[in-house]
């Protein structure tokens, strides 16, 4: 999906039906640059809300203003297979301006990050966050992510229950994260639309909105929409009820866009009959003051012409018909079928994901990712044939009946296959180390004697998951012209003792762990005062004595 | 949010000058006598050439561990001691004791959601379960054994959960036969919850959950003074069943160490308080804000057991959670163990050690922290943690260094027997592989 030509057809279609909108019911009325100047303007009927908006977060463009940047001397994970050995970037206005082997050229006033022996990759990307939607603290009272009341409630949206205050936000940049999706949970058989952000510290979702980046929606299958709404004696309470709920309502929208096309039709002939009937009038009209004019003038011809003659009659207005009705939960359903929200399935056993995919060709829409996905290593030849990413952990199983068959090497058994593999987080915690997670998963694959490297490994947090949001064009590899999210490690970011050194978001610097600041989230205010000492090192453990350790203090 | 349901409410420390009591006290639960099943008499396994690893020591290179029935008799680098024994090489490899993940439910739970499968907790509405003992329903041969033997470890704590006294813990050797020989601990430490869950659960404030604990261990303490007037029917009525005193002397005795489950800087500081007043062997489990009063903690020498993967400020009563815990903890001298906290994946022991050490614990006290701490803090130090003699045969051969991602545990050896490697899980990937 080109991103760039999304964004143009988008706006594309808002200018139309700005145009449309003077002369349509329901819509704002707005001036109309060619309004009453000529009774032939051209038909302009409104299209449906889902195809003329964009996100419904519609965030504030990137900073296109930073300050020149250049790291060298480390060794660069591109985040597409590959790597430079000791190779440099430049930032500058936002972008990543020059990349390859080398030391670059450091422009006039550039600051110069000596990166020797330091390892960059582009900002790691979470497509499966529930940050600001289960923030921390984990209070009753922050439960903001799952409106567990109906099993179809495609109309609500994460970002509406967004806060933009979860302290795990700071501590995901700090863990090299730039880019994440925040999806509502997986109670419901649809639980609405996903959000794209960017981790720049802002006082609002909005704020943080990575603008272009279209919007998903969040599906799921198996045990938890059924046991969340079967236990109240309600429906879905089986698998059977699962699929059935997710048919009956894409067929809904069906039924919403038939309506929608069916309205513009008719509406388009009514205005293109209007407009004829209107042109014929004032052809005759105008004819008969032509004639008027001449007989007053005394030509003869004119005023026999006109004897007996009634002036030709004003059309009667016609009456548009309403436009369908507005409904969040069909459009948002609607605009998934026509390929403008991107869909993310939460699913863990294969049958599961092949019951999905069957509904989804039934019903017209594509999966572009599946969640969890346990067991994609039983199906994953299907999933590589049909482009469906697969986005998972590294090494979770057990905690339910339907990922008792969870094994560490899914992921590599889905690169094995060529298909998409994604590691994602669902977790605050996990979100603070994907590159941990994808070490493990290259480890496990490692061991079973399947082909992988750590270039490809890197795929798995950087390119792959932009794919998943279709923002491929704009983050994910370290290339000239997409955005410069970039992160400096330490360290190999494969060994568990690397950390992020300094994470930049747009070209900005956003994480420096050589000079934490105050805390991000105004809920730990304060909670850096007074300034904790580092500990001194600890003398070798066998110098404490077998009584225990309550000599040493600090 | 995951649905994975986590044991977040563990915790304790044993006075280490009690814990020589407490082993002296403990010698029958500590040895069990070699049941079927066992090595026949005089097997011997070496480990050999590789270099070994202990909190306590420098590296040794090709170094020579010698175990005959299960226990470790010789450690060293003569190669000569191996005559005659099943040879594991370690050549170009390190060897460390196995590892030790003290709060587990593994053997108690197959699949978290599933009550059917669930032997973690007893269904009292009664929030006291002294009594209620993990060992009873502890299968050796869940999945979940091979699983986490596979990536080093050798022993865990299988604890009971739930409630304000939870019930009591066992100490586990992951060599999957038959509980009575894989318990070599089944009483292990008494559990106590004082945090978030205990306040959904029981439904109460800290100060009425330690007016409660009070309460408990003053009629312990009657009981066990007048145990013929209780049987005699003439004490007045005492605050909980037969079975859970009995259990409750056991840890007014000291024979019993208590693991405190909490978080908060405060209630720890009140638990230290409530443990001297009735002279327990405290363990802090989870400990959050231990960091707050770490010299506190160190000066009772009381031990603690944190999960070294934070999660940031996740409750009110874990506020000041921070990454560096347990080095800081370390640092002003307190005994750290670590711990996962899970189950299913207490394998990731070694990966939640090394982000420790990433976060400042030095890396010999991260090794202690996952092998010789946690038998200390149980009292068991004289027979696990490290490879000396006299110790349980448990010792892992590593492809690098254990807490590195890329490493591989090669051999696991469990009372001195190397056990498979196979699971479940490399049963399926046979069956779905390439």
């Amino acid at each position: 999906m080109n991103f760039h030509g999304k964004q143009r057809r988008g706006l594309a279609l808002a200018a139309l039906a700005a145009l449309a909108g003077a002369c349509t019911p329901g819509s704002t009325p707005a001036s109309h640059p060619e309004a009453g100047s000529s009774a032939a303007a051209p038909v302009a009927v409104p299209d449906a809300p889902w195809r003329t908006a964009g996100s419904e977060a519609a965030g504030q463009e990137p900073a296109t203003d930073s300050p020149p940047v250049l790291i060298r001397g480390a060794k660069l994970y591109l985040g597409d297979g590959t790597a430079i050995a000791r190779g440099h970037v430049l930032l500058l206005g936002g972008k990543i301006r020059s990349v390859g082997p080398g030391d670059g050229e450091a422009p006039a006033g550039a600051r110069v990050v000596d990166a020797a022996g330091q390892f960059v990759t582009p900002g790691l990307i979470d497509v499966h966050s529930h940050l600001g939607v289960y923030p921390l603290p984990a209070v009753k009272a922050h439960d903001d992510g799952n409106e567990a009341v109906d099993p179809v409630t495609a109309g609500v949206r994460a970002l509406d229950g967004f806060w933009p205050q979860d302290p795990s936000i700071e501590r995901a940049v700090a863990g090299g994260v730039t880019t994440l999706q925040v999806l509502p949970g997986s109670a419901n058989l649809i639980g609405g639309r996903t959000v794209t952000l960017k981790l720049r510290r802002a006082s609002t979702g909005r704020a943080m909105h990575f603008a272009g980046a279209p919007d998903g929606l969040k599906m799921a299958c198996g045990e938890n929409p059924k046991r969340v709404h079967g236990d109240k004696g309600r429906a879905p309470q089986t698998r059977m009820g699962n699929i059935a709920g997710q048919r009956a309502a894409f067929l809904g929208a069906r039924r919403l866009i038939d309506e929608w096309d069916s309205w513009r039709r008719s509406e388009a002939h009514r205005q293109d009959k209007a407009a004829r009937d209107g042109a014929r009038y004032l052809g005759e009209q105008k004819e008969r003051d032509d004639r008027e004019r001449a007989c007053r003038e005394g030509d003869g011809d004119a005023c026999r012409a006109l004897e007996g003659k009634k002036p030709p009659e004003a059309p009667e207005p016609s009456e548009p018909a309403l436009p369908p009705r507005r409904d969040l939960l069909l459009e948002t359903l609607a605009g998934v079928l026509e390929g403008r929200l991107l869909l993310h399935v939460h699913c863990y056993r294969a049958d599961d994901m092949a019951d999905v995919l069957a509904l989804a060709d039934e019903v017209g829409v594509k999966v572009r990712a599946f969640h969890h996905a346990l067991e994609a290593y039983k199906l994953r030849g299907e999933l590589a044939r049909r482009g469906v990413a697969v986005a998972t952990w590294a090494d979770w199983w057990g905690f339910k009946m339907e990922a008792l068959d969870g094994i560490p090497e899914n992921l590599a058994l889905i690169e094995a296959a060529a298909g998409r593999a994604v590691v994602h987080s669902d977790s605050e915690e996990g979100i603070r180390r994907l590159n941990q997670e994808a070490s493990k998963g290259l480890g496990s694959g490692l061991r079973a004697g399947l082909a992988l490297t750590e270039e490809g490994a890197m795929r798995w947090i950087t390119e792959n998951p932009a794919w998943v949001l279709g923002v491929e064009e704009r983050v994910g590899t370290l290339a000239v012209g997409k955005d410069a999210d970039v992160v400096v490690w330490d360290a190999d970011p494969f060994s568990v003792y690397a950390r992020a050194a300094l994470v930049f978001v747009d070209g900005l610097e956003r994480y420096d762990a050589a000079h934490p600041g105050a805390p991000w989230s105004d809920f730990e205010a304060g909670a850096d005062e007074p300034p904790l000492k580092k500990p001194e090192p600890v003398a070798a453990p066998g110098a404490r004595s077998a009584d225990g350790g309550g000599e040493k203090k600090p | 949010m995951s649905l994975r349901t986590r044991l977040r409410s563990l915790g304790g420390l044993a006075a280490l000058s009690a814990l020589a009591a407490l082993v002296a006290s403990t010698p029958a639960e500590a040895q069990p006598a070699p049941p079927p099943g066992a090595p026949a008499a005089g097997a011997r396994l070496a480990i050999v050439g590789g270099e070994l690893w202990q909190p306590d020591a420098e590296p040794v290179k090709d170094s020579v561990i010698v175990i005959v029935d299960g226990t470790v008799r010789y450690v060293g680098t003569d190669r000569a001691e191996a005559a005659g024994a099943e040879l594991v090489d370690a050549t170009n490899k390190v060897v460390t004791a196995g590892f030790v993940d003290p709060l587990t439910q593994i053997g108690l739970l197959e699949v978290d959601l599933e009550p059917s499968t669930r032997d973690t907790s007893a269904a009292d509405p009664d929030p006291v379960r002294a009594a209620f003992r993990a060992a009873d329903g502890y299968n050796p041969l869940t999945d979940l054994v091979p699983i986490a033997r596979r990536e080093g470890l050798t022993s865990v704590g299988v604890v009971p959960t739930g409630g304000l006294v939870s019930g009591q813990s066992a100490w586990a050797d992951l060599d999957g036969t038959e509980a009575a020989r894989a318990l070599a601990v089944p009483s292990l430490a008494l559990h106590v919850l004082i945090d978030d869950a205990t306040h959904e659960t029981v439904g109460e404030s800290h100060a009425s959950s330690l007016l409660r604990l009070r309460e408990l261990f003053d009629d312990a303490r009657l009981y066990r003074q007048k145990r013929q007037g209780y049987e005699d029917n003439r004490l007045r009525t005492l605050g909980t069943s037969r079975l859970d005193l009995e259990t409750l002397v056991r840890a007014l005795e000291g024979t019993l160490p208590v693991v405190f489950h909490v978080d908060r800087a405060s209630d720890i500081l009140a638990v230290l308080a409530l443990a001297a007043e009735y002279r327990l062997v405290p363990v802090v489990a989870s400990a959050a804000e231990g960091w707050k009063v770490a010299p506190a903690l160190a000066a009772a020498k009381v031990p603690i057991i944190v999960y070294p993967l934070d999660h940031g400020p996740r409750s009110f009563a874990a506020r000041g959670a921070r990454e560096d815990n347990a080095a800081l903890c370390a640092a002003a001298g307190v005994v750290v163990s670590l711990s996962t906290g899970e189950s299913h994946n207490a394998r990731k022991l070694r990966q939640e050690a090394g982000n420790a050490v990433r976060a400042g614990l030095p890396r010999r006290e991260a090794l202690a922290a996952v092998t010789s701490h946690p038998a200390r803090a149980f009292g068991l130090g004289e027979r696990y943690g490290t490879l000396a003699v006299g110790h349980v045969g448990n010792a892992v051969v590593w492809s690098a260094d254990p807490f590195e991602l890329s490493t591989q545990a090669l051999a696991v050896v469990v009372r001195g027997k190397r056990t498979s490697l196979r699971t479940r899980q490399t049963a399926l990937f046979e069956r779905y592989r390439p």
